[in-house]
């Protein structure tokens, strides 16, 4: 085993992790490394090739790789140590990492480690859709990953299971590269990805757009052949009677994202049945003291901005932590839980009386919304939103007092149409 | 938001939030222009193609156009973020630029091995 000793050992080299790493350089951590799986930095961001990144951040908009430049740069005239197709395979309560790689087997001693591994893509196997098993399935970040960086095409007319962005964006793409496009599928009776996505990938190229429906069959025996949709009612269920059968030879599916915690499951990290991520304090802390969450592996986030401004919080976090900086801690938690029209609340608990910022998601759409922070019956915020959708992650300041926080009383988030 | 034309000639426009959606509202009406990105074949380099993009954005109609070009087109390596890669792309006056940098290939030496 090779041994290693740094302050800060960040998981995961993609945007998340690269802000984080820069940001606890930036708040006094000296040795910082960061391991990451693949032979390159930056992540997912690499085979995004489209533009729309860094606009809140930069007021440009950058394509992915850009963006990732840009960090990668910072965290490289840093000094921040970088460990390339290096696999964590172990991650330790008391934050000791198992790590290895061409080299060897590395273990990593950290003073605090920060969790950055993105997330994963939802599989045909987590919906269940049934039919045979031909080649030509692809979950769309996949096929992405092949045109964009493999330079291999996947397919040549195709048929698109969600429309989500990463869905919309490879419309655009497969379109792009000479593919017939027939349709994008998708169960819920409205996109749910941006408008933007929605007029710049699918109407700009006539591509259809098939509400309330759903992929409920795939035939093919070496290769797929065809799919059959059905239209659902408002439970989401098929309407028999409404199949009908679209020719094709390749399926993309866009069925969401999943934050991806095998290490911190591992690790014992206390994980929150909403998000299926760790639960966290107003620091980003999970509740094992030193270990800190941020990026897709906490919540899928909307835009890399977000995300990027909630990873330079856990650096902060992260940095505070070791040189114990202004660290105002009190035994006293008040947890925070979603409570009716919320999806999910980031952080799950507070530890500090004072301001904090939530992050949260509506579970569906509601026009207009109002956001109500309850602790018992005293009201700490009410806003009125036009209105509120899960794909748009609403960010609110509440300020909690003392007497509050004193009071161990649970914050409810609600949003009530 | 919302445009009413009459003959290709905007009437009306409301419901915009700021200033500039009267302008985003005009360009899209009348001269609606999108940036481009796509990859490109390069040689000799780390990775098998370039990602770029349209510095700035394009007419729609020449979308197409575009694309045959920038199918036609091979780089050598090594590229940097930034670079012209197809200058006045489709006779549209705006160029197509890497975004992302690419470095020669090393190749191993005998006694290295990747496992």
């Amino acid at each position: 085993m090779i041994e290693h000793s740094v302050d800060v050992a960040v998981i995961g080299g993609g945007p998340a992790g690269l802000a984080a790493a820069v940001s606890a350089k930036e708040h006094g951590a000296d040795q910082i490394v960061v391991i990451e799986r693949n032979s390159w930095l930056g992540g997912i961001l690499q085979q995004c090739i489209h533009d729309g990144f860094g606009v809140e951040e930069t007021g440009k908009s950058l394509t992915g790789p850009e963006y990732a430049e840009h960090y990668i740069n910072m965290a490289l005239q840093r000094n921040i140590q970088i460990m390339l197709e290096t696999m964590v395979i172990e991650l330790k309560g008391n934050r000791e990492i198992v790590a290895v790689n061409s080299n060897g087997l590395h273990n990593i001693k950290a003073k605090s480690v920060i969790l950055a591994m993105g997330c994963r893509e939802r599989t045909r196997w987590n919906t269940m859709i049934p039919g045979t098993r031909p080649s030509g399935i692809y979950t769309a970040g996949v096929a992405q990953s092949f045109i964009n960086l493999q330079n291999i095409m996947v397919g040549r007319k195709v048929v698109i299971v969600g429309s989500g962005d990463v869905g919309l964006i490879m419309a655009r793409r497969m379109k792009l590269e000479g593919a017939e496009v027939v349709a994008v599928i998708e169960i819920l009776p409205h996109p749910s990805g941006l408008l933007r996505n929605v007029v710049q990938c699918l109407e700009d190229y006539d591509i259809p757009l098939l509400l309330n429906h759903t992929v409920t069959n795939i035939e093919g025996k070496e290769r797929v052949e065809r799919v059959t949709i059905s239209r659902v009612d408002k439970n989401m269920k098929p309407i028999s009677g409404t199949e009908k059968q679209i020719e094709c030879d390749t399926i993309l599916l866009s069925l969401g994202l999943i934050p991806e915690n095998e290490l911190s499951r591992m690790a014992k990290v206390e994980i929150n049945d909403r998000t299926g991520a760790p639960s966290v304090n107003q620091e980003l802390e999970t509740n094992i003291p030193g270990i800190f969450a941020c990026g897709n592996c906490l919540h899928v986030h909307d835009t890399v901005d977000m995300l990027s401004i909630e990873a330079k919080k856990a650096g902060k976090s992260a940095a505070e932590y070791i040189t114990n900086a202004d660290r105002k801690q009190y035994e006293t938690v008040i947890h925070v839980v979603p409570g009716k029209g919320v999806r999910y609340v980031v952080p799950q608990r507070i530890n500090m009386h004072g301001k904090t910022e939530l992050m949260l998601r509506a579970k569906k759409p509601m026009e207009p919304a109002t956001l109500q922070v309850t602790a018992n019956n005293k009201v700490l915020l009410i806003k009125k939103l036009l209105c509120a959708t899960p794909s748009s992650m609403i960010k609110v300041d509440i300020v909690v007092s003392r007497e509050v926080f004193v009071s161990r009383d649970v914050l409810e988030v609600k949003l009530i149409g | 938001m919302h445009v009413k034309m009459h003959e290709k000639q905007i009437k009306v426009i409301e419901g915009n939030k700021c200033k500039k959606g009267v302008e985003y509202a005009l360009e899209e009406v009348l001269n609606p222009r999108r940036v481009l990105t796509s990859s490109v074949l390069i040689l000799g380099g780390e990775l098998p193609i370039v990602s770029v993009k349209t510095l700035h954005p394009i007419q729609k109609e020449k979308i197409s156009d575009a694309l045959a070009e920038i199918k036609r087109s091979v780089v050598n390596a090594p590229i940097r973020s930034g670079e012209i890669v197809i200058k006045n792309v489709a006779d549209t006056g705006i160029n197509i630029v890497a975004t992302k940098t690419v470095p020669r290939k090393r190749f191993l030496k005998l006694n290295q091995r990747r496992c």
